[in-house]
């Protein structure tokens, strides 16, 4: 599916582009896209070295395992594919804790550290295990307490009530999990059906 | 409440940081030697996720340079006049799930225009604070292990993205309409 998707949106780009008489912006867009993606990445290394450093040292401590063995009941549901005591648990409860609370600097490591563990019980290396799907499911549709950086240009623009918004997005990110968690036991039926 | 939740905010990683290495350190662990030896694969696990950032940020961009998706926003906006969804906010639902940068751009341009307290602002800010880059977080998460193969995976991210857009334009309705 991505790769139509990605190819997809090369190609329409290119046509509209070239129809309008502007595909000189195809070239430099591309460049940047490439840039952006590079610098993100470069970023990345200073957080991802400290988390996984913090990471390592939770774990020596037992606090991991307690953390995960605190909500045990609702990940068992959701990860039925992941061992109880295995340290994926751990750092999946982390990095929901963190897109909660709207840390989204502090949950991006922790959510590729769970992806490493997830990656341990992949039986296929090239493709999504179900655990994998999951998570990336409730990570883009997580419940979110407070979207701070809305809020801070609510604030810069005078508003009369910056964090008016936190109610509706609370009920709105609700929603948008239930029905990704529903979303994603549907599709696997569909999937395993279709190619089995 | 929300000033209870920004102060645990704000505790949230000085907290961990103070917690951590105490409770290891109770616990007979070396700490400077565990920490470091965790640290080790971050340069790694950074640098492996670039061909796929690469290659989804590139797509992203030329599809919003070339006007693709403005012709897209024009090509879908009769369809939700419908269901009372303004027209000035579909660039931003379009922009949400493929670059999150660009779609906190589209928003601040909507409040700046139409004021944040408007309820074209109340939307725009719900829609924005509720979702996240779909497109960004599985080019990221997948390409770090090097999984290429999602699956069912963007259709998952996709329907959570289009529901809370919909609870979105709902209740923002239901309470600022």
């Amino acid at each position: 599916m991505i790769n139509y998707i990605w190819l997809g949106m090369i190609v329409i780009s290119i046509l509209v582009a070239g129809a309008q008489g502007n595909i000189e912006v195809i070239t430099k867009a591309a460049f940047e896209g490439a840039e952006a993606a590079v610098k993100v990445s470069l970023s990345l290394i200073a957080i991802m070295t400290f988390w996984l450093g913090m990471m390592k040292l939770a774990e020596a401590a037992g606090l991991v395992k307690a953390l995960a063995r605190l909500v045990q009941p609702f990940t068992a549901f959701l990860f039925p594919s992941v061992p109880k005591d295995h340290p994926a648990m751990g750092a999946i409860v982390m990095n929901l804790s963190a897109n909660i609370l709207g840390l989204s600097n502090a949950a991006t490591p922790m959510g590729l550290i769970a992806m490493k563990e997830l990656q341990k019980l992949n039986g296929n290396r090239n493709t999504a295990s179900d655990a994998m799907c999951t998570f990336l499911a409730i990570n883009t549709a997580c419940i979110t307490l407070i979207p701070t950086t809305i809020i801070g240009v609510r604030l810069m623009y005078g508003s009369q009530d910056p964090t008016a918004i936190v109610g509706t997005t609370i009920f709105a990110t609700a929603c948008g999990m239930t029905v990704a968690i529903i979303a994603d036991r549907v599709y696997r039926q569909i999937y395993y059906w279709r190619w089995k | 409440m929300y000033e209870l939740i920004t102060e645990i905010s704000r505790w949230a990683v000085p907290f961990v940081l103070l917690l951590v290495p105490l409770a290891a350190a109770v616990k007979k662990v070396p700490v400077f030697e565990t920490f470091v030896q965790g640290a080790e694969s971050g340069f790694s696990t950074a640098i492996k996720t670039i061909p796929f950032l690469v290659a989804m940020l590139v797509a992203v961009s030329v599809f919003r340079a070339s006007g693709a998706m403005q012709l897209m926003a024009e090509i879908l906006s009769p369809l939700l006049a419908l269901i009372g969804f303004p027209v000035e906010v579909l660039p931003h639902a379009i922009m949400r799930p493929i670059s999150g940068g660009a779609a906190l751009g589209v928003a601040t341009d909507v409040i700046q225009n139409h004021g944040p307290d408007s309820f074209i602002g109340m939307l725009v800010s719900t829609m924005q604070g509720s979702s996240d880059t779909t497109f960004y977080v599985l080019a990221l998460y997948f390409g770090s292990v090097g999984v290429h193969r999602y699956r069912y995976a963007v259709a998952t991210g996709l329907t959570g993205d289009i529901t809370t857009l919909i609870a979105s334009i709902f209740i923002v309705n239901a309470v600022f309409g």
